[in-house]
Order: C-alpha cells, then sequence, then structure tokens
C-alpha cells in the first residue's frame, strides 16, 4: 500500500455529515466489488494527470463558522433593507409575500429535478402548466414557455426564434432596450449570422420614424421594451403595424411584468413574442441573479418556441395529467438542429411566480401596479420640481423615470448613502449623452416618507 | 375538469376573493387617465385567480405532495448529481446582504458580495486547474455557450478560420446544440469498444478546420477516458482547443484537474458538483474555467482585486460582451461557496472517492442480473442496459423505469446514451448510505424477476404514482398548454 492510499484509506477520516459511508461499510463495499482500496477505482486515471497533493483550499468550517462567516459577507452589503432603494433598471424591489418562499422553498420542489418521471412530478409540472397560463393571461399572448434564463437571454432567443420563422437575417433593436438586454442580443446573434441594427431612441422612446427608415425586406424582427428601459411606455401598435406592413415581427421586452397590472398587454396591441424578465413575479433582486427569462407568443408560432413546455394530457384511466411536451424542438432529441441548446432553466421560479400570480389574483396585481404608478408619479413630481433637477424625457412612464441632475449621478449617489438612500442608476455609462442622466424607480416598497426623505436630500445636494 | 381530476388554481376561483394585502397609496392619488395615456391602459385585469391565502396555501402543498424530491427520497438519476442539498445553503442565500442586494449597487456598497464572487473563483480554479472562472451563464448549457464563444473568438483574434467542432456519439445534446448556437458544423466521432473516444477516429477527424473538441470526463457512460493524453496531443497538435463538458466534475474532486489533463476551458454545474438544488429544473448555475489563454474574451464584467477591495473590470475591448444581464444566478455561488467552504479540500477528495466506490458498489450488485455494455471500473455512474429483459419478455426499459416508481425511488436516467440500447444509467452520489444503496438495488432485482414472472405488471406501470402512465402522444398532437378557464 503506497502512502498516500495509506493516507486516504486508512488514517483516521472524519465522518462527514453529507458522506454517510462509514469505514466499515467502505471495506464491506469494497469486497463486494473485489477491489482491494478506493484507489484501485481510480486507476483508470493516468498517472500524468493525477493530482498528487491536497487541493489548496482554505480549511473546512463548522456549521457555526460558516454561517458567521457568510453573515459577515452579507453585512458589508448596502441592499434593499438596510436603505431606501430608488434602483430599478431591470431588477426591482418589490414585496413578496410571505407565502411565495414559505411554499416555493418546500423540499418537495425546490430538491426535484427536471420531470423526466411525469408520473412522479405532477406537482411541479403542473405548477408549470398554471405559471404558463397565468404568464399567458398577462401578457394576453396564447402560449408562454416554461422559462429562459432571464429577460437578457430571453429576448436574444427571441431575436433567433424570429429569425427562423421568418428566414430573414437582420433584426432592428431600439436604443431605448436596457442594454445588457442589447449587449446580450450582440452576443447570441452574431456567430448566427444575424445582423443587429441599433436605432437610436428619440426623446426616451423608440424612433418610429427612424426604425421604418431602417426597416427592410431583410428585417426578421422589431425590438423594443415596455415600458422601455427609460421607464418610458411606447407606442407599441403603431411599431408592431410597421413592423407587421413589412413582413416583421414585433418582439416586446418587458423588463417588469408587474406593469402589465395596469398596462395593456402586448397581446392585444399586435406583439408577436414577448420575451422579458419575470424577477418582478416573487422574487428578490438577488444582486442579479437567480432570475426568470420569460417567453411567450402567438398559437402559430409554438413549434418555434425554444426551452421546455408543459402540456396537458390524460393518463390510462382518464384522469388529466401534465407532462413536458412538443420536445422533438428540443437540444436532447434534435441535438444541432433544435430550437435552443437550452436544457436547466428556471423552474423553481416559475413556480414562485405562480403562487405569487395565484396570491395576487386579478385584484392584486391591478392593485400593486397602481401602487408603483402613483408613488412613481409623486417622485417624478417632486424631484422635477427642484431647482436644477429636471426630466430628461416627456414620455409618460410606469415606475421609472429619467431626472437630469445637476451634480453627477455618481456622486449624488455618494452623497445620498449617509441619508440610508440607495439612488437611481447612472446612466452615463450606457449612453454618453446621459452622463446627467439618473434612472430613478420608485416601487411600491417605497413610502411617502422615503421619497420625501429623497427630495430633501437632493434639495441639499444640488 | 372531471371529478377525479386534481383541479388546477383557476378553479378554485370565487369571484371576490382575495389573497394579498397592500396598504393604500400613502401618496395623493390621481386618475389613472392623466398619468397614462387612455389607449395604454389595461381594460380588463388579467384573468388571474381569485383565491384566499389558505387557498394558495393548500393547493401549492398538496402539489408538493405530488412531486418526487430528495428530500424525500433515492434520486439515482444518472448524469445529474442528485445529491443532497444542504439546508444551510438555503439560509445563507436567503440573508438579506445578499438576497436583497441589488445588482446595481454601488461596488463600494457591494464588497461582501464581490468578495464572495472573488473568493468562489478562486477556489473553483484551484479544484478544476483552470485560471480564471465566469459566474455569468445560468446554467451548464448556457455555460457550453459561453465557453464556445470564447474559443470561437479565440480563433477570430488569431485570423483563423475554423469551421467544425468535434463532439464524441455518447455526448449530451446540449453539445452538439451549442456548436450549432455559435455557428460551427458538428463533426460526430464515435465511441471504440472500451467506451472511450475512439483515438483513430479523433485522429482522422481532426484537421486544422476543427476549433475544438467537446469531451465530458469522466464520459456519459461513466467511464474515465483513458485515452485523456493522447487525445489532447491530437487536439492541441492542430491547434484545436479542448471543451470539457463538467456536468460528470463530481468524479475528479481532488483526484485529477481538467487544467492538468489539457482542458482549455470547461463549464462546471454547480446544481450538480457543487449542490445548489435543481429547483424542478433550475436555477442552475454554469461556471465556466479557462485557461489564461482565453482570459481576454471572458464574458464582462470580470471581477478584479486592487489592494481590499475588489471592483467590476467592463472595460475589456476582446470581451465576448454579455451572456445574460448582470453577473449570474448570484444566489446559487451563495450556496456553491457555502458548500466549500464547508466540505474543504479533505471533504472534497472524499466527495469523489465515495461517489465512484458508491457507483462501483451497485454496479457490483446489478451486473450479473442487467447487461454491461462497457464492462469496466466505471466512476461516479454506470450504464446497464435492459436488452436482456426487452428480449426475453418485451418489457422495455422505459417499463423498468415507471417500475421503479411503485418501490418508492425516482427512476435512473433512461435512454441516454443515444449510443446504448435499452439504457439505464444510476447515479448513486456520494450522499447516498448504504442501506439506500442496497434498498434501490434489491428493488432492480425484483423487477429483473417480475419482467419474467409477471411481466404485464411491469408494462402497466406505474401503479401507485398520483396518476398513472400518461398519454404522451395526445398531449404533443393536442397541445394543451395553458388553461382555458375564465376565473
Amino acid at each position: 500500500m503506497t502512502a498516500r492510499q495509506k493516507s486516504v484509506d486508512v488514517a483516521a477520516r472524519a465522518q462527514h455529515k453529507y458522506i454517510p459511508a462509514t469505514d466499515a461499510e467502505r471495506e464491506e463495499m469494497l469486497r463486494v466489488i473485489g477491489v482491494p482500496s478506493v484507489d484501485a477505482l481510480f486507476a483508470d486515471i493516468p498517472a500524468a494527470v493525477r493530482l498528487n497533493r491536497p487541493l489548496r483550499l482554505p480549511p473546512a468550517l463548522s456549521d457555526p463558522e460558516v454561517v458567521a462567516h457568510l453573515r459577515a459577507l452579507a453585512e458589508r452589503n448596502t441592499h434593499c433593507d438596510s436603505a431606501a432603494c430608488f434602483l430599478g433598471a431591470g431588477a426591482y424591489d418589490h414585496y413578496v409575500p410571505s407565502v411565495v418562499w414559505a411554499l416555493a422553498g418546500r423540499g418537495e420542489f425546490l430538491t426535484a429535478y427536471t420531470p423526466y418521471q411525469a408520473e412522479l412530478m405532477q406537482g411541479e409540472l403542473q405548477a408549470g402548466y398554471e405559471y404558463q397560463s397565468m404568464l399567458c393571461e398577462l401578457t394576453g399572448m396564447d402560449v408562454a414557455n416554461a422559462s429562459m434564463y432571464d429577460g437578457a437571454s430571453a429576448t436574444a432567443e427571441a431575436a433567433v426564434m424570429a429569425k427562423d420563422l421568418t428566414k430573414r437575417n437582420e433584426v432592428i433593436v431600439s436604443t431605448a432596450v436596457h442594454p445588457e438586454y442589447r449587449q446580450v442580443l450582440r452576443t447570441y446573434t452574431g456567430p448566427l449570422g444575424i445582423t443587429v441594427a441599433e436605432v437610436p431612441h428619440r426623446l426616451g422612446v423608440s424612433d418610429a420614424e427612424a426604425i421604418a427608415r431602417a426597416i427592410t425586406d431583410h428585417t426578421a424582427a422589431v425590438i423594443i421594451q415596455h415600458p422601455n428601459f427609460f421607464g418610458s411606455l411606447e407606442e407599441g401598435k403603431a411599431l408592431a403595424d410597421l413592423a407587421h406592413r413589412h413582413g416583421a415581427l414585433l418582439v416586446c421586452a418587458i423588463a417588469d411584468p408587474l406593469s402589465l397590472g395596469i398596462l395593456k398587454p402586448p397581446g392585444a396591441w399586435g406583439a408577436d413574442i414577448v420575451a422579458g424578465e419575470g424577477q418582478s413575479l416573487g422574487n428578490h433582486v438577488n444582486f442579479g441573479g437567480p432570475y426568470l427569462g420569460m417567453m411567450a407568443t402567438r398559437q402559430e408560432f409554438v413549434r418555434r418556441i425554444p426551452g421546455r413546455l408543459v402540456g396537458a394530457t390524460v393518463d390510462t384511466e382518464g384522469r388529466r395529467g401534465f407532462v413536458l411536451t412538443l420536445q422533438t424542438r428540443e437540444q436532447h432529441i434534435r441535438r444541432e438542429r433544435a430550437s435552443s441548446n437550452i436544457c436547466t432553466n428556471e423552474a423553481l421560479l416559475t413556480l414562485a411566480a405562480a403562487i405569487y400570480m395565484a396570491a395576487l389574483g386579478k385584484q392584486g396585481l391591478r392593485k400593486v401596479a397602481g401602487l408603483n404608478l402613483q408613488k412613481a408619479a409623486y417622485a417624478k413630481e417632486a424631484i422635477s420640481g427642484l431647482r436644477g433637477y429636471r426630466l430628461a424625457f416627456d414620455a409618460p412612464t410606469f415606475h421609472e423615470f429619467v431626472v437630469r441632475t445637476p451634480v453627477a449621478p455618481e456622486e449624488i449617489n455618494r452623497r445620498l448613502r449617509r441619508h440610508q438612500i440607495i439612488g437611481g442608476a447612472p446612466l452615463g455609462r450606457w449612453y454618453p449623452d446621459l452622463k446627467d442622466g439618473w434612472l430613478v424607480c420608485v416601487t411600491e416598497q417605497r413610502t411617502r416618507e422615503e421619497i420625501d426623505r429623497l427630495t430633501s436630500a437632493l434639495e441639499e445636494i444640488g | 375538469m372531471s371529478a377525479k381530476d386534481f383541479p388546477v388554481i383557476v378553479e378554485l376561483s370565487t369571484p371576490g376573493r382575495v389573497g394579498f394585502s397592500f396598504p393604500e397609496p400613502d401618496v395623493p392619488e390621481r386618475p389613472i387617465e392623466r398619468l397614462l395615456p387612455v389607449d395604454q391602459i389595461r381594460e380588463a385585469p388579467p384573468g388571474l385567480p381569485e383565491v384566499s391565502e389558505l387557498d394558495v396555501v393548500r393547493h401549492y402543498t398538496r402539489l408538493s405532495h405530488r412531486n418526487f424530491s430528495i428530500d424525500e427520497g433515492f434520486y439515482p438519476l444518472g448524469s445529474c448529481t442528485m445529491k443532497y442539498n444542504p439546508k444551510i445553503h438555503e439560509e445563507t442565500a436567503a440573508l438579506p446582504g445578499f438576497r436583497r442586494l441589488h445588482p446595481y449597487a454601488p461596488a463600494e456598497e457591494a464588497q461582501g458580495a464581490l468578495q464572495l464572487m472573488w473568493e468562489l473563483e478562486r477556489a473553483l480554479a484551484e479544484v478544476s486547474g483552470m485560471d480564471r472562472v465566469t459566474f455569468q451563464p445560468a446554467a451548464g448549457a448556457h455555460g457550453e455557450l459561453t465557453g464556445m464563444l470564447m474559443v470561437r473568438a479565440y480563433f477570430a483574434a488569431r485570423g483563423e478560420k475554423r469551421t467544425k467542432v468535434i463532439v464524441p456519439d455518447s455526448a449530451h445534446g446540449t453539445n452538439p446544440a451549442t456548436a450549432a448556437m455559435v455557428g460551427y458544423q458538428v463533426i460526430t466521432v464515435k465511441s471504440d469498444s472500451r467506451g472511450n473516444m475512439d483515438v483513430r477516429a479523433l485522429r482522422q477527424a481532426m484537421d486544422e478546420s476543427v476549433a475544438a473538441i467537446m469531451l465530458t470526463n469522466p464520459n456519459t457512460l461513466g467511464l474515465f477516458e483513458e485515452s485523456i493524453v493522447e487525445l489532447e496531443e491530437i487536439v492541441h497538435g492542430r491547434g484545436g482547443q479542448m471543451y470539457l463538458d463538467g456536468a460528470n466534475f463530481n468524479a475528479m474532486l481532488g483526484m485529477t484537474r481538467p487544467g492538468d489533463q489539457g482542458f482549455d476551458v470547461m463549464h462546471m454545474n454547480l446544481h450538480k458538483t457543487f449542490t445548489t438544488p435543481h429547483g424542478g429544473g433550475g436555477p442552475g448555475a454554469g461556471a465556466v474555467g479557462i485557461r489564461s489563454h482565453l482570459t481576454p474574451f471572458l464574458p464582462v464584467p470580470v471581477i478584479e482585486k486592487e489592494g481590499d477591495l475588489f471592483r467590476l473590470d467592463d472595460a475589456r475591448p476582446q470581451s465576448i460582451g454579455k451572456i445574460r444581464a448582470f453577473y449570474g444566478n448570484f444566489g446559487n455561488l451563495v450556496r456553491a461557496y457555502t458548500y466549500i467552504r464547508t466540505m474543504g479540500a479533505d471533504g472534497l477528495r472524499q466527495i469523489a472517492e465515495t461517489a465512484v466506490l458508491n457507483a462501483n458498489y451497485m454496479l457490483a450488485r446489478l451486473r450479473g442480473r442487467f447487461d454491461l455494455p462497457y464492462d469496466r471500473v466505471c466512476k461516479h455512474e454506470f450504464v446497464l442496459a435492459g436488452t436482456r429483459q426487452k428480449k426475453r419478455t418485451g418489457v422495455t426499459t422505459r417499463d423498468m423505469a415507471k417500475r421503479v416508481l411503485d418501490y418508492g425511488f425516482h427512476a435512473p436516467t433512461i435512454y441516454f446514451p443515444l449510443i446504448v440500447e435499452e439504457a439505464i444509467m444510476i447515479e448513486p452520489t456520494e450522499t447516498e448510505s448504504k442501506r439506500t444503496m442496497d434498498e434501490f438495488v434489491d428493488a432492480m432485482l425484483a423487477i429483473d424477476r417480475e419482467t419474467q414472472d409477471n411481466p404485464d405488471l411491469v408494462r402497466s406501470a406505474p401503479h401507485t404514482t398520483p396518476v398513472k402512465r400518461l398519454d404522451e402522444v395526445r398531449a404533443a398532437r393536442q397541445p394543451d398548454l395553458r388553461w382555458k378557464t375564465r376565473p
């Protein structure tokens, strides 16, 4: 026996709580296998590529130690509970009802996987069907898939889907779409030979005239965001009509689906594919993830939608049941001809979204959307009334708006810290002509007192 | 809905009922028509259910009882590494400083989160033998896409035009699908009689038009690629890149490192190896490790440490860009980091050793009664074939898998990899006890007997699940993807 084997097999091994095998059981298993040592089971790894030293990692911690360590790290962050957060820009601090994670966090859901054995996994399959149904109700679309990774990648996949549907190779995207969504769009489309034409926004909304000039017979899709990155409402119907006149599809990205509690759904004004970010539906901001990529479309496009779909069917006794369906679109069957390579998605977050939508229901979505609208309107009026501050754009908004500031937005945010306020997003990093642009978001979580505190602090700073 | 159907939530709806509580506005309320153009206002509320909070709680609790999970029982789903998901991870990921942290919080206000990502990157680089790691991909396939985009950018920067990617015939479907998404033509190379990639076939297929080979190691047969050193020489000899699908990384921890095997880029499924919960099919996290020559192409932002401060670096001109918004599935990074700090170096090595020991033990107990197409020491999983049973009485692997459910276990992965007829792929993981594995093996042996003594019992399985066998053909022919009920 070599020295190394000894250290592994014989030396006192601290029994680990996640690894139940005892030394006696190891011996018994080795005997049944018919090998002298665990090391023999690794003999097929060529010596040249074996690791002959311990990994250089920090020492293992006990449970109380690891919790204390993680708590210390967490406490170094300023978060939405320790300060009043006016940041949005694609990640929204909405109230998450206790029922959402009390239920979605149940081990029966949390520690399950993709429902490969449908009969045993009716819980998550049915929840997926309910999510698809409720997302359709919210967006006004015919069918929704069982999730993409996030709003940005869903938007990019929508562009690829539009290419497949139209057999055209160009997409037009407004610069009023989230800058990171556009970055992801370029990453996904480049290798597939899809050209992305960015059309500059005009006064904070997509420029219909410029899009009309850019659109051609090669345009697969016009991509907008609604409300857009600046918080402004788009003229969705006019843009959809424009796209359709040229045989192109209208892809509508939605960064905050709670807006649909009060805004006309994209399905009602002609969007062909709705892609977007479902984080607002019962999920926390989580430093950017996990989030929930939403995708919904028209019935006739269902066979080109990427990702998983849950369908209702019956069992041998005629009882309703649910399965993953139309799987011939997917990578595990179609391989290099699949509509996407997506496999693991964000299933747990569709469950959380379903619970959220069910709990808020028909009236709650409208209620919470109204709170966002009213509070943001109050803040918008108060801030734009301050000396030196003005609204960058005139278009109507939902819960976000752009303010031009007398002091650089980054500096304002720095000074707001001692007021326990997390300021809005400075826009200069994405829009050089908006170096004084500050994207402020006011959700239902913000109180009048917090908004007033922000306003007086700005007065002091400006 | 018929009386015997389990209701969907909309069927519980009663007009006027609510399940939420929000305050009245504390700001002066304006008429909506003054705030929004009339033609932009939703005419009818969305057709969502009207249910009470208790309705919601009961409904989803009952649904949870109609679901199988690791918390409930053994889940030997090969290739998925369904190990125990520690409860402590849920506590650390839910700390307000992480869960309630906005992604655009200024870096100075997010130092704890950035430090965690930086430390996790260091740890995973050490475990994998890679130089840098990005956390942006949301899942394994997303990691493949990220990695292969970096390969593509690497060749573009060198002015080399390479058009093909080689995958073995045993590969996960995501590998060829990814190569196609990155614009490569897929060349499939067959496996040899020992279940390795065929060295001669690779040598023939490999030339200067091939950008990369995408390998899984241990491969999807659960076997270590014994010729890895030769494969590496062939691919690198022609200037190609080595991509590792790290789905099976669990078997390697502390024993061998992909970087030392010559891989240039790999993804790690943090939801498999580093046990962030699978959540019914996500969220995952697909960390991608790379060797230093690919560093310029990493997605932005990259976390850098300057003195004691961590910052996000966006100014990277050769970057492939972004593959999702923000920085990745951060909540799962907290879980993976908690896990690595809990296990330490010795613990990680024990994971690999025990996972491999467990798999070989189950294989030893099952091999006499099931066909074994590749008879070798396995790594963390192994692949049997249901061919003997099928030949005997026509009972298929699918039938046997359904019958496994009646014994209180999840079924193994079936019909994958595609190169094994009637494949049954079993992965116990290190977190299962000998007793549990014995119970499962006993069930498999009993089912084998049933295929001979009472084949109809197996063919009509499952018998104890909430529903019986479901009509998948009908689901596909008459797609019903949403309710039509109006609440």
